[in-house]
C-alpha cells in the first residue's frame, strides 16, 4: 500500500475527490494541512485542484509558500512521485519544481467541461499504466489553464519528452503546444490541468482517469515485490 | 528608517498573448474609441516600505518581485520608489 499525502491548502476543492481515489485505487491516502511541516512518510504526494488563496496574486502564487512546501521540493528532489492537479499544477509552477506557468484561458471564460487528452508519455509514476496515445477523456475545471514557457523550455520539453499529456479534438485553453500535463526533467515531479480524480469510476461517466491512481500504487508494489496483479479487485499490467 | 513608497507595476509577458487586454480593447471600440491600438492589462501594486535609503526600498522591492510580486516566466515588472 502506498501511503499518499493529499496536501490540503485553504481553497483546495479536489481533495476529497482525489483522497478518495487514490483509496479506491488501493493505497493509503490521508490529508496533510499546508501549515504542517512533515509529509508524515508519504511515497507520493498530490496537490490537488481548487483555488488556494483564492488566487490572489497569481494562481498557486501563495500556496507555493505554504510551510508543507519546504517538505514537498525535499520530496520532489529526492525522487519521490509528486503529481500536481490543476491548481496543484499551478502550484508546482509557482514553485519552480516545473517549467512553465499557467495563465488566463485563451478565450477568457472559465471552462469546466469534458476534454480529451493524450497520453504523450507513460514513463512517469502516475502514467506508467497506459499506452502512448491513448486519448483519455478528462473533464476540466479552470480560468487559468493556458500553459506557456519560453521557446527554449517548449523546445527542451518536447525534445526530452516531458510533454505528458497533450489536448486533441480541441485545445481549450490556448495552451503552447496543446500541452495539458508536463513532468519535470527528473519525471517524477507531474502536473496535469484536467482532473483524472473525477474520471475514475463509470458512475463519474467513466474512469479514463482511474490509471493514474492504480499506477501509483502498482509502482509503489513493484517497489516492495508484492504480487502486483491484483490491487483492489484490479488486474494491472506493470 | 525612514517610510517609502514603492508602486510595482507587473505586466503580462510582451510576447504573450493577454486576453483580457484583447477583451478591453474590443469594449472600447464597441464605445467609438476606435483610435485605441493595443491594450494590455496588467497589475499595480502599492506597497508601503521601511528602509535606511532609497537603494535599500528599491532592492528589497526587487527582491520581493523576484520571489512573490512578479512570476519571470509569464510577467515583467518595473518598480518606482519615492520617499512616503
Amino acid at each position: 500500500m502506498a501511503r499518499v499525502a493529499v496536501v490540503v491548502f485553504p481553497g483546495s476543492n479536489g481533495d476529497a475527490d482525489t483522497l478518495a481515489a487514490a483509496r479506491e485505487a488501493g493505497s493509503e491516502a490521508y490529508y496533510v494541512w499546508h501549515r504542517e511541516t512533515d509529509l508524515q512518510r508519504a511515497d507520493v504526494v498530490i496537490l490537488p485542484g481548487g483555488f488556494s488563496y483564492g488566487d490572489y496574486l497569481r494562481s498557486g502564487a501563495i500556496a507555493r509558500f505554504s510551510p508543507i512546501m519546504t517538505a514537498v521540493a525535499g520530496h520532489a528532489r529526492a525522487g519521490g512521485p509528486v503529481l500536481g492537479i490543476c491548481n496543484g499544477f499551478q502550484i508546482l509552477c509557482e514553485a519552480g519544481l516545473l517549467p512553465g506557468g499557467l495563465v488566463r484561458n485563451a478565450r477568457l471564460r472559465f471552462l469546466a467541461r469534458p476534454t480529451w487528452v493524450r497520453v504523450e508519455a507513460t514513463d512517469t509514476p502516475f502514467t506508467c499504466l497506459y499506452e502512448k496515445g491513448d486519448v483519455l477523456e478528462i473533464p476540466i475545471a479552470h480560468g487559468d489553464g493556458r500553459y506557456v514557457a519560453d521557446e527554449r523550455t517548449v523546445a527542451q520539453l518536447e525534445a526530452s519528452g516531458q510533454v505528458v499529456w497533450r489536448y486533441v479534438r480541441d485545445n481549450p485553453n490556448g495552451s503552447t503546444h496543446e500541452i495539458a500535463g508536463v513532468c519535470n526533467a527528473a519525471r517524477n515531479v507531474v502536473g496535469i490541468m484536467p482532473h483524472p480524480e473525477r474520471r475514475n469510476a463509470p458512475v463519474l461517466g467513466g474512469q479514463d482517469g482511474a490509471r493514474v491512481f492504480h499506477a501509483m500504487e502498482a509502482r509503489h508494489a513493484t517497489q516492495h515485490a508484492v504480487d502486483v496483479r491484483a490491487v483492489g479487485d484490479r488486474h494491472l499490467r506493470v | 528608517m525612514s517610510r517609502y513608497r514603492v508602486e510595482v507595476r507587473v505586466m503580462p509577458r510582451a510576447t504573450l498573448l493577454d486576453p483580457q487586454g484583447q477583451a478591453v480593447q474590443r469594449a472600447l471600440h464597441a464605445l467609438g474609441f476606435g483610435d485605441v491600438g493595443d491594450v494590455r492589462v496588467g497589475k499595480h501594486l502599492v506597497l508601503d516600505v521601511q528602509a535606511d535609503s532609497r537603494d535599500e526600498a528599491l532592492a528589497h522591492a526587487r527582491a520581493m518581485c523576484d520571489r512573490l510580486l512578479a512570476n519571470p516566466v509569464t510577467e515583467d515588472y518595473d518598480l518606482a520608489v519615492e520617499a512616503a
